[in-house]
């Protein structure tokens, strides 16, 4: 579904992203692990055209979109949940969900479905509905996570970027939306591309799963067998510390 | 929050102020100040979309709303054409202007593009003063004829009222059809979050754009009809000081509302006339008030005055009750 070859992408003159290359298939859920600064929101952010790269390729659904502005991509059916949620704080609750059928409206929609929409992720997220009209700025971090989330869904996305979605949060929310995540993929079929800094719940969710060091893919294979390996564990899951920590 | 009825109540009781204001204003002087106020409206209106709205400052302003007036000046004097065509004429070339310049431009943010804008603006206004085979350089351009109607000229001063209100109106009008759009949806994300809105299908760089010349087209529409007004121009009012005066009357009024666009014009020109009486000292009070009215009223009049009516009731109740 998603074949991403080769990509190298740059900040200035900082080579980020070397050689990249990754694949999922549909309704699969893969999970990008990797230390601070390792290029795992790099590559979110080039498949999703906010930072374009400089060579390589990317097709999706059989159709080519590496050269793709943002809205296009959307349009292709890639949407990104961003980084530290990035909610419109100024909006309320349900005008974030309408902004995230923006092209829908330009495309000029029926207005129906796209309300229909809106009452779905109301049922994903019921605590969305008893603060419609909320301003996102006032919700808690879990319910902006969860607003970011359903922004994103709103767009009708056959892909799922999602960038760190238990930044900040109490582990009974993360949790929460991990079940929302798992759900989304056997209710709608939704393919999921799951970058985390908690690795070891990604990876307990995951199918698959890629380790990023330094803008490189250094591990690739299934999530149970990367829970498994020692590098993966004394890198980023910290077992060896376990064993200082408990003594 | 926004109810349709309420806000076409709301615009059709400003339509009525405005018509009946003349009945009871019958001066030449209080009715030039309004005319003032109206055309300060649309440029702060002009403004407001593009910091209120879409959160991108600019600083050059004064220099579209001195284009406008320019092209209108010398297209009616030099070229005998006729002031509505002239007028057509500035909006077209101003807003196709700042659409190429705002590619560039826009690609910048915060303090860079204030800076970027700022020079346009006093790039604009040294031509003005440059020129002087076309625009009269620092003398000015006069006998720019006024606007008029199959042979019906707006040559009063309360023609000219209801010639500019009339503008104004239809500015505010279309503008609170404009933000309460998917559009002003858009402009709102990105003021709140570029990359999260460039992810959500919001070509924000092409709307950023046309926002901003949008914006510039609006302020020479409003310096062409403050030329055919006035019927003189001069490069003194196109400066920095009114770039900086229109970003003031935005904050001041609030951002983000195309009613306190009007209130903010209003009192920033109004003010001015009433301080004459403290004569020399006139500019310290305007100054004392307008970091007072930000320091209490930080989301502007449009939000203050509710406020303080509230907070009045407030204490009036709670002294009803000690007394009882």
């Amino acid at each position: 579904m998603l074949k991403v070859k080769n990509i190298n992408t740059y900040y200035g003159k900082v080579h980020a992203l070397k050689n990249v290359s990754i694949h999922l298939s549909p309704k699969e859920i893969v999970a990008l692990i990797g230390a601070n600064g390792a290029g795992k929101t790099t590559i979110l952010n080039t498949l999703s055209g906010v930072t374009p790269m400089q060579s390589g390729s990317i097709d999706f659904a059989g159709e080519s979109v590496g050269a793709l502005s943002p809205d296009r991509i959307v349009k292709s059916g890639i949407s990104q949940v961003p980084e530290g949620r990035q909610v419109f704080k100024g909006m309320t609750v349900a005008e974030n969900l309408e902004l995230g059928a923006y092209l829908r409206f330009t495309a000029r929609e029926p207005k129906e479905l796209i309300r229909k929409d809106i009452v779905k992720i109301y049922q994903l997220f019921p605590r969305l509905e008893e603060r419609k009209k909320q301003m996102a700025g006032t919700l808690s971090g879990g319910e902006q996570q969860m607003l970011a989330i359903g922004r994103a869904l709103m767009a009708k996305p056959k892909l799922l970027l999602l960038d760190e979605p238990s930044m900040g949060l109490a582990p009974l929310v993360v949790q929460e939306i991990f079940a929302v995540i798992e759900r989304l993929r056997s209710d709608e079929g939704v393919t999921v591309l799951l970058v985390e800094q908690n690795a070891k719940a990604a990876l307990k969710m995951a199918d698959r799963g890629y380790v990023l060091e330094t803008g490189k893919i250094i591990l690739e294979g299934n999530a149970a067998d990367l829970l498994e390996n020692p590098e993966v564990q004394r890198a980023y899951l910290g077992k060896e510390k376990k064993d200082i920590w408990e003594r | 929050m926004f109810s349709k009825h309420r806000e076409i109540f709301k615009f059709l009781s400003l339509v009525l102020v405005v018509l009946i204001t003349p009945l009871l204003v019958h001066e030449g002087y209080l009715l030039n100040v309004l005319i003032f106020v109206g055309i300060h409206t649309i440029l702060s209106l002009a403004l407001n979309l593009l910091l209120g709205y879409a959160g991108q400052i600019s600083l050059g302003q004064a220099g579209f709303f001195g284009l406008g007036a320019y092209i209108s000046g010398i297209l009616t004097t030099t070229h005998a054409i006729n002031p509505w065509i002239a007028m057509l004429a500035a909006a077209t070339i101003v807003t196709t202007l700042a659409f190429f310049v705002g590619f560039p431009i826009l690609k910048l943010k915060g303090h860079y593009l204030a800076m970027a804008t700022l020079g346009l603006g006093i790039i604009i206004y040294i031509v003005f003063n440059e020129a002087v085979d076309r625009t009269g350089g620092p003398s000015g351009l006069s006998g720019i004829p006024n606007l008029s109607i199959a042979g019906y000229t707006f040559n009063t001063d309360l023609k000219n009222y209801y010639l500019i209100w009339t503008f104004t109106l239809v500015a505010m009008g279309l503008s609170l059809n404009l933000v309460h759009s998917r559009i002003g949806r858009a402009l709102r994300a990105i003021h709140d979050s570029e990359v999260a809105a460039r992810v959500m299908g919001v070509n924000a760089r092409v709307l950023k754009v046309q926002i901003f010349a949008l914006s510039a087209g609006l302020s020479a529409i409003a310096g062409s009809l403050y030329a055919h007004t006035m019927t003189f121009i001069a490069p003194a009012s196109f400066g920095f000081n009114f770039s900086v005066e229109l970003v003031t009357m935005v904050i001041i009024g609030g951002l983000a509302s195309i009613y306190g666009s009007l209130l903010g014009a209003a009192l920033l020109t109004v003010l001015p006339e009433m301080l004459r009486a403290f004569q020399d000292y006139d500019i310290i009070v305007y100054g004392l008030l307008l970091v007072l009215m930000t320091m209490f009223m930080p989301g502007g009049l449009v939000k203050g005055i509710p406020e303080l009516f509230t907070s009045i009731r407030a204490r009036a109740t709670r002294k009803v009750k000690t007394d009882a």
